[in-house]
């Protein structure tokens, strides 16, 4: 590993789409037209649970500019199932719709317009049935049943070992036990146990949902997307449409946002299979009311119990976790089982009980969504840390370093062993909120920390093409969300082939260009695609060495590069020199690749992270005692990020982390009533807002360089969202006395704990 | 132009300007924001007849040919654009507020950003770069 001086890692060099964006130039899949293209609008049930008696759309066909109403009937000629852990769910509904909002019917019309006009003169007779439309009514005995069928297995590699419950609910559980597990709280001083509650939230990324298809003469598919993976949304094509891979082109430009929203194939199967029946391009643009129709996050419900010595010494933990997948699992089964992984977060735990269940109900199907199942039993075990830390007469943060992995130690048997120093990340936290000092008699300081695994195994594969010229293009289909990753794989085959930031330019996913690349998700593309960046970079680097070796007979190991130059104690032979003796004209490449593929390992969960996320927050928080109204005064985040290789892009993702973590903290629920949603729009579903971030918000960093990805990053970006609201949580308690176990901190939540007789 | 055409989609698609976004639609999130002489407005929930006659001024408007307004390269520097959707509407609500006010204070800043959403930042740096041209001053590079 490189440790320094760095040419431009480490720098918080310009975004390379800054110009684009501030001059409303960058593009994303709403502002693109093809030639001919046609606008789709679907018709969504409004019944959280019916039988389809009966779809008319003989009107609808009629109507003004209308070139196709399709239903379920009419996609006979594909498969029409998708989804990455079982393929429950149809692009239109089949015989039955299992939440309101379901999609029952498409129009494609000349304008959208057009289309939303058709929509209303389908008529559809429904006949309702029974819904469950919480955790409570599906796992009840004898609940109606969201899926009747038997499940067909999804795409997902390491989900091959899906455990449906037959005759329930229950779509997937995961169990995972360790020492000697319950028996050991025989042995405990202190024993802990509480219910704790996450809510229905949606990622509310600004751009909603969109997708654009077209199909070509030769039987070819290109879907430009608003996806965080090309490759997943391929494979689902390839399989629904039976059309080889090499034939569909996925094209990513800008995201508005994904937040985790966007992995999986959403829209992009109906869109291609409508303009596979108009022989038309066509597009889908959703409302923000339909994104709250198409992916949320799991809703849970966690009984988790602790044992502690007297001592301090956190002897056993247990944990029974239902999750509320919504009523398609999407990546919901993957989502259980990774967070409730790391459900005893970042302690040393000798015994240890993991139970979780995925759970159908009829509301809108879950996805990933930043965090992927960690915030949901971080705010259950870092509250219960807490309360430990009073019941035992302990400062909290002095029980949580006590029990604190090390640097070195395993987790689990056969995972990564910890690759980052916890107790630094604590004890910046606790100093930089000042923990031992006293607060003013009105306000309360809580702390929380999290850990989380990244993805694995998973692979990432990169080219780096070095032109005549000596400038650079990267091929990656690491998918720009915002989070700043194409500006980081620049900047890391920059510091590679010593050639200045302008000369790079990173290409957009492009499934026919751009190489393979699982996902834009988990925050591992700093650590995985970076890695494949650098590889491909040095793998170029390491041909430029050879050249200029061969043309100075010396051995290349004894040149490096500089400045655009192969230089030696001796000699500096400038890159354009070097092209030009090895291609003997002006044109010409060399061609680097990079992989990452650890492939699969002994690990619980079938491969092992490549690196450990880890955080910590520190809360500082006011309460209105008339109003019940929570106020974050000062929040300090830590997070261990290996190394900041664009600090400033660092800042920004954990900045914008800890506003969503208030977000579920403080303000956001979906609101259902019996199975109706509520809240679908933005003036009822309230986010953040820039009055709601702390006055005092600090955002920090541990590098220590011990990260598995390039110059020793590891990723970011998730983590400092999760202790947010155990954070809170902790410093309300410490205020108030109150222990609350269910989010968000509304006012009126707040204030009824207060008046309630304690 | 049909009565009912919104001036959202008029700018976008009739006229190409796409810099304005389409997000919430009911005048929440302020990432369609345009200056109707002067004025912030959602373009969302404005119908086109009603600027007839008025000075539209749009993202695509705020440079002067190659030379980026102060505000843009704050954004640039600061650090304040991510996923760039709520960066037009950003930047026009805050051509808007330095017109109103010279030299806004940090709180009135965040006031007046209470129309406009942000998921990705955080809102900190939206407010620093913004704070950096406050007084007709430019961000230091």
């Amino acid at each position: 590993m490189s440790t320094g001086p760095f040419r431009v890692v480490g720098q918080s060099v310009r975004r390379l789409d800054a110009l684009e964006k501030v001059t409303g130039q960058a593009r994303y899949v709403t502002d693109l037209v093809q030639p001919g293209m046609l606008h789709a609008k679907l018709l969504r049930s409004p019944y959280p649970h019916a039988r389809i008696v009966r779809a008319d759309v003989a009107r609808a066909r009629l109507s003004r500019g209308v070139h196709a109403v399709v239903t379920s009937l009419d996609l006979g000629w594909c498969d029409p199932y998708f989804g990455p852990a079982f393929r429950d769910r149809p692009i239109l509904a089949t015989d039955v719709v299992r939440y309101e909002g379901e999609p029952v019917a498409a129009v494609v019309a000349e304008e959208e317009i057009l289309a939303a006009e058709a929509l209303d003169l389908i008529d559809v007779d429904y006949e309702p049935l029974p819904a469950v439309t919480t955790l409570e009514e599906a796992l009840a005995p004898g609940a109606p049943l969201v899926h009747t069928s038997k499940p067909l297995a999804g795409h997902f590699a390491d989900l091959a070992s899906l455990r449906p419950e037959p005759g329930t609910n229950i779509c997937h559980q995961f169990d995972l036990v360790r020492g000697r597990g319950a028996e050991a709280f025989a042995e405990a001083d202190l024993v802990l146990e509480d219910v704790y509650r996450f809510p229905r939230v949606q990622h509310y990324s600004m751009e909603p949902h969109a997708a654009l298809a077209a199909w070509n003469e030769e039987g070819g598919l290109t879907v430009w997307a608003s996806t965080q993976n090309p490759y997943s949304v391929r494979v689902e094509l390839a399989r629904m449409f039976a059309v080889p891979l090499s034939r569909i082109r996925i094209i990513v430009p800008h995201l508005g946002g994904g937040f985790g929203g966007k992995t999986y194939a959403k829209l992009e199967p109906i869109v291609s299979a409508l303009a596979r029946i108009v022989s038309r391009p066509v597009r889908l643009a959703l409302s923000v009311e339909e994104a709250f129709r198409t992916v949320r996050r799991c809703d849970s419900r966690a009984r988790v119990r602790v044992g502690f010595r007297r001592d301090g010494a956190l002897l056993a933990a247990a944990c029974h976790a239902d999750f509320d997948v919504g009523a398609y699992a999407d990546i919901g089964p993957r989502i259980i089982q990774k967070g409730t992984y790391t459900a005893t977060g970042p302690y040393r735990v000798p015994n240890v009980v993991l139970h979780a269940a995925a759970v159908y109900t009829n509301t809108t199907p879950c996805g990933a969504f930043r965090g992927f199942g960690v915030p949901q039993l971080a705010w259950a075990l870092e509250s219960l840390v807490d309360e430990a830390a009073r019941r035992l007469d302990r400062d909290p943060v002095d029980l949580r370093r006590q029990n604190l992995l090390g640097h070195g130690e395993e987790y689990m048997p056969g995972d990564t062993p910890i690759d980052g120093k916890f107790e630094e990340s604590l004890n910046q936290a606790a100093q930089s909120i000042r923990w031992t000092a006293p607060t003013d008699s009105d306000h309360g300081r809580g702390i929380a920390m999290m850990m989380k695994a990244s993805i694995g195994p998973s692979v990432s594969e990169a080219i780096v093409r070095f032109h005549a010229d000596a400038s650079v293009t990267v091929l990656a289909s690491t998918v720009e969300m915002g989070q700043g990753a194409r500006t980081v794989l620049a900047q890391i085959a920059a510091e590679v082939l010593a050639v200045p930031l302008q000369r790079i330019t990173v290409a957009i996913p492009d499934t026919a260009v751009t190489p393979y690349d699982q996902t834009t998700s988990s925050s591992r593309s700093t650590t995985m695609m970076g890695r494949a960046v650098q590889e491909a970079a040095e793998d170029v680097r390491d041909q430029l060495l050879h050249i200029a070796g061969h043309r100075l007979g010396v051995a290349p190991g004894r040149l490096h590069v500089a400045d655009e130059a192969v230089v030696s104690a001796e000699h500096r032979l400038p890159y354009l020199e070097l092209l030009g003796e090895r291609f003997g004209m002006g044109g010409g490449e060399l061609i680097g690749r990079g992989v990452m593929a650890p492939g699969r390992s002994a690990a619980p969960l079938g491969g092992s992270t490549p690196f450990w996320e880890m955080a910590v927050g520190a809360a500082t928080v006011s309460v209105d005692a008339d109003t019940g109204a929570v106020v974050v005064e000062e929040y300090v985040s830590v997070a261990d990020v290996g190394r900041c290789i664009n600090p400033q892009q660092c800042e920004g993702q954990d900045e914008g982390a800890v506003m969503q973590g208030i977000g579920h903290t403080l303000l956001e629920e979906m609101e259902y009533e019996a199975g109706y949603l509520l809240n679908a729009n933005l003036a009822a579903y309230r986010v953040p807002r820039a009055d709601d971030v702390p006055p005092r918000l600090h955002c920090r960093f541990v590098e220590n360089a011990d990260g598995a990805g390039p110059f020793g990053a590891k990723g970011a970006g998730e983590g400092s969202l999760i202790p947010v609201s155990p954070a809170v949580g902790n410093a309300l308690a410490r205020l108030t006395g109150v222990r609350f176990r269910e989010l968000p901190l509304t006012p009126e939540r707040v204030w009824r704990a207060l008046q309630a007789p304690r | 132009m049909p009565p009912h055409a919104l001036l959202l989609d008029v700018l976008r698609d009739r006229l190409g300007l796409r810099g304005a976004k389409r997000s919430c639609d009911i005048q929440v999130c302020g990432a369609c924001t345009v200056l109707v002489d002067g004025h912030p407005v959602s373009a969302c929930t404005h119908l086109a007849w009603e600027v007839d006659g008025c000075e539209v001024r749009t993202i695509e408007g705020l440079a002067e040919g190659e030379s980026l307004h102060p505000l843009q390269e704050a954004f640039v520097e600061c650090g304040a654009v991510q996923c760039g959707f709520c960066t037009s509407g950003m930047l026009m609500t805050a051509t808007a507020l330095l017109t109103e006010e010279v030299t806004p204070t940090r709180e009135h800043i965040v006031h007046y950003l209470r129309g406009s959403l942000c998921r990705c930042t955080g809102y900190r740096k939206i407010i620093d770069a913004i704070a950096a041209c406050a007084g007709g001053q430019g961000v230091k590079r």
